[in-house]
């Protein structure tokens, strides 16, 4: 039995599916970045698998992980200051209760 | 001739205009006013050295053999739409043309010299100067056109000023009807003016008067006897043109802007609305007046329009109350008679006098009448009312106001030795020797005339004194007022012994004028009796014209409401062009264009009502959104790839 | 051929991994679902250990498992008490979000199992033994030199991106 490439595709398709139904479906906003970093994980893990498989001499598909980590890491930090700020405000986070942008 | 002088007698007064109208605002009263008399004044010396030179230097290049030589002293080209359709700019130089000149800078100077009295007080000095400044730029770039579009350009100028002019007190609602009436009014003519243009240029392929009127045989074989609704086209032509002279000229029925323009400044009435502008209809027509020769059924047209109306202007001033109102009325009755006087013209009777006298009538008409309104001017300065019932008795406190007056009243009336005596008889005699019926009923518009005017100054020198003049006591005019009054009056006195026949003719060869003694003598006659007449109802305080007023309540009251015309116009304006036409255009306007953009505006807003809400605001929603989206581009392309 | 061992240790990645995924989504205590998704990074990290990437999956536990799961943490102690449940979720949403995440997998799928697998689709000891194993000096000029296909310059603004979101958190998280 042999480990191709798709080994490692279908469980990032699985678990991208799963950030995208988080993402839709849950109110807290602290959950949606949660799934959010599923989504962006399942991305990461795409991007490897690529650079293994078809162009194992190189090394692009990883650096861009790397990059993409560390641009989560930023996403992430600016987006939980904004959910602090946010539960300040309102005195919780969820995203229903946000409306002041609304039309 | 040196082009510098023609140039330089456009281009001050232009410069004026502009100088007067950007920088006014900076300037005193009295720099701007001093700026406009100067300018004016120079424009005047180059003007008379100009219309002397022509007249009396017998340069071989002004007469030869006699005969005054037209010539144009430039023509520029100005717009080349086509190879043949091509626009000049120019300055041409013949009698009536150098006679224009003059007549337009003197009253010009002496509006400008009065004004600065008059208007003293006034806001808007400098503006009301830049506009004199720009009148006199366009009547004076009218008389000199070389071709008839840049008469019409320039006849379309002249409007406008008299439009500014008349408005000048523009926050009288009334002085602000009065400038659109004549406004739309002459507007309305002057289509006609332009068709004719277009009409007559279609056929002869030229603009350019010297070569209509050397040619006039030419013109009419240009038209290849084409007709319209049983007249030729010639016919047409000259006639439509003749319409837009109609309303320059206030000839029935478009006369009724004239005397609602009294709304303007009198100095400007004096200027625009009795010596200069309302001529220029009488200027186009003896402009192209061997083109009119070809065709008698024009002349006898504007023969008709002149005869009926001059009576019926004649008529209503006799009952006016309003002292400008009863010289419009004089001056729309004068001009008809330098109308009628062209109109009777033909080479073969005393040589085409009927020319001649209308010309000369035009020059003394232009001083008397612009005398009388500078006169009323001032009668209107001490008394500050345009109506005789506010003055009366007024020769003991304004003696010079008066005697100038008098003279005018004389001038017009056509009291020998006075000017309006030497014009009017020439007139007289051109129309008895065209028809007696012609003669005859001028003759009694002549009478009419004596007496409307007679009436008007015995009403308002002497009859009975206003009581408030015991509180108020009016008094002469300061100089700048008098110099004009006495200097016009002066004219007025003199200017009939100006041997006109040798200088302005129908075909420029001299004519040497002679008295009939029996029309004389009736018209002497007749003037008379209307002074008379005049005298005997209104000299002292009695009860005789209101017992005639009352004998006739109702013609005295269409005469006053000058026979209904206004009414007629109002009527025909609002109740049926307005209600019927513009009204069901304004219902086509609301119902059908307003009402489909409507629509649209309705559609799109129930569609963005309804769709609102897919902009929940919701980022999840937007998310399932875009994600279903990119799902399905996907798999259309991927559907597409297989 | 792969080893066994590899292949246990994928399938126990793996199943942790999805499993863990499933329940970082579902889970309605938040602080459940931040532990859950620590597991599925920390499972994301063994795959690339699996793959050869020791590096990248060194930076994955220590910035992802360590630094963001702690700012998560934080965020959470700060704004929830600890026996917050989240409400149930509505029915549309869960059709909506259902949808979505079905027909992009199927899609995802589809297309992953038609597409001529080839070169890609040897085993993992081939593409491993290759020689192809990247040591951390490679690494290290690669991210930090100047020629082609290096990265100096993306480093250097991911350093400054980093650097304003310090800054911008802190000013947007502070009170006012």
């Amino acid at each position: 039995m042999d480990l191709g490439i798709l080994w490692y595709l279908v469980p990032s398709v699985l678990m991208f599916a799963c950030g995208v139904y988080g993402f839709v479906t849950r109110k807290n906003l602290i959950a949606i970045l949660i799934s959010l970093e599923l989504m962006l994980n399942a991305a990461d893990l795409n991007f490897v698998a690529f650079n293994r498989y078809i162009f194992p001499g190189q090394m692009e598909g990883m650096i861009f992980t790397l990059f993409a980590i560390a641009i989560a890491a930023a996403e992430t930090a600016i987006a939980i200051a904004i959910i602090i700020n946010v539960y300040r405000a309102i005195g919780n986070t969820d995203i229903n209760e946000i409306k002041k942008l609304k039309f | 001739m040196d082009i510098t002088l023609p140039i330089l007698i456009l281009a001050i007064p232009i410069s004026m205009f502009l100088i007067l109208g950007i920088g006014g605002v900076k300037m005193s009263r009295k720099t701007a006013g001093v700026l406009g008399i100067l300018g004016m004044g120079t424009t005047l010396t180059l003007a008379y050295t100009v219309a002397f030179t022509y007249f009396f230097s017998g340069d071989p290049a002004f007469i030869v053999d006699g005969v005054r030589q037209q010539l144009q002293v430039f023509d520029v080209t100005w717009l080349a739409f086509t190879d043949t359709l091509v626009v000049h700019l120019g300055f041409l130089l013949d009698p009536i043309s150098a006679m224009m000149l003059v007549v337009i800078t003197t009253i010009s100077f002496m509006v400008h010299l009065y004004s600065w009295g008059y208007m003293e007080h006034e806001p808007g000095f400098q503006r009301y100067y830049s506009f004199l400044s720009l009148f006199s730029f366009s009547m004076l770039g009218l008389v000199v056109a070389t071709n008839i579009f840049q008469m019409y350009i320039f006849w379309e100028l002249v409007g406008v000023s008299s439009y500014l002019l008349i408005g000048f007190f523009y926050k009288l609602p009334s002085a602000v009807s009065a400038s659109k009436k004549a406004f739309i009014v002459t507007r309305f003519a002057d289509l006609g003016f332009l068709i004719g243009i277009l009409l007559l240029s279609f056929y002869t392929d030229t603009f350019n008067f010297m070569e209509l009127t050397h040619n006039p045989e030419g013109v009419l074989a240009s038209t290849g006897g084409a007709t319209f609704m049983g007249a030729s086209v010639l016919t047409w032509a000259l006639v439509l043109i003749y319409v837009g002279g109609m309303g320059k000229s206030a000839m029935m029925p478009l006369h009724i802007w004239l005397p609602d323009a009294m709304e303007g400044p009198t100095p400007v009435s004096a200027l625009i609305h009795a010596a200069t502008m309302v001529v220029a209809g009488v200027y186009l027509v003896a402009r192209m007046f061997p083109v009119y020769l070809m065709e008698e059924t024009a002349l006898l047209f504007i023969t008709c329009v002149g005869a009926i109306t001059a009576f019926y202007a004649a008529v209503v001033a006799c009952c006016q109350i309003d002292i400008k109102r009863i010289l419009a009325f004089s001056t729309i009755s004068q001009i008809a008679f330098m109308m009628v006087a062209l109109g009777v013209t033909r080479p073969g009777l005393h040589d085409g006098m009927g020319y001649m006298s209308s010309m000369f009538h035009l020059f003394t008409h232009a001083m008397f009448k612009a005398l009388l309104f500078l006169g009323a001017g001032a009668l209107i300065h001490a008394v500050h009312s345009n109506n005789y019932t506010e003055m009366g008795g007024l020769r003991k406190y304004m003696p010079i106001t008066h005697w100038t007056f008098l003279i005018g009243c004389l001038a017009i009336a056509g009291i020998w030795p006075f000017a309006g005596f030497f014009s009017k008889d020439e007139m007289l005699t051109a129309m008895f020797a065209n028809n007696w019926i012609w003669g005859a009923w001028m003759t009694m518009v002549a009478g009419l005339t004596a007496f409307y005017m007679f009436r008007m100054y015995f009403m308002v020198f002497w009859w009975e004194e206003n009581p408030h003049y015991k509180e108020h006591k009016p008094h002469d005019a300061p100089w700048q007022m008098s110099v004009p009054l006495i200097f016009l009056a002066a004219v007025s006195c003199v200017s009939g012994f100006i041997p006109f026949g040798e200088l302005v003719t129908w075909n420029r060869l001299p004519y040497h004028i002679h008295i009939d003694p029996q029309v004389a003598t009736t018209s002497l006659i007749i003037a008379a009796f209307g002074i008379g007449l005049a005298a005997w109802l209104f000299m002292k305080r009695n009860h005789k014209p209101a017992a005639m007023k009352n004998a006739m309540p109702g013609l005295w009251k269409a005469a006053n409401r000058r026979f209904y015309w206004d009414e007629f116009y109002m009527f025909v304006t609002h109740k049926i062009i307005f209600n019927i036409f513009c009204r069901s255009i304004a219902w086509f306007d609301r119902h059908v264009i307003d009402a489909t953009m409507d629509g649209f505006a309705k559609v799109t807003q129930k569609t963005s009502v309804a769709v609102k809400g897919m902009q929940s605001g919701s980022i999840q929603a937007y998310v399932v959104w875009y994600f279903l989206g990119a799902v399905a581009v996907a798999a259309i392309t991927w559907i597409c790839l297989l | 051929m792969d080893s066994v061992g590899n292949i246990v240790l994928y399938f126990v990645v793996a199943i942790s991994m999805l499993v863990f995924s499933v329940m970082a989504v579902t889970s309605r205590k938040i602080l459940r679902s931040a532990t859950y998704l620590l597991f599925v990074l920390i499972s994301t990290a063994l795959f690339y250990f699996q793959l050869g990437y020791q590096f990248l999956g060194a930076v994955q536990i220590a910035v992802y498992a360590g630094g963001i799961m702690v700012l998560f943490i934080f965020s959470i102690l700060l704004t929830h008490r600890p026996d917050d449940k989240s409400g149930k979720i509505e029915s549309h949403r869960r059709i909506a979000g259902i949808c979505a995440s079905v027909l992009g997998a199927a899609l995802l799928l589809g297309a992953l199992f038609t597409m001529p697998v080839g070169a890609a689709g040897c085993s993992l000891t081939d593409v491993l033994a290759a020689g192809n194993c990247i040591d951390m000096q490679t690494i290290g000029h690669t991210l930090l030199g100047t020629d082609k296909f290096h990265y100096l310059l993306p480093f250097e603004a991911v350093s400054v991106l980093l650097l304003a979101c310090i800054i911008g958190g802190v000013v947007v998280a502070r009170k006012r």
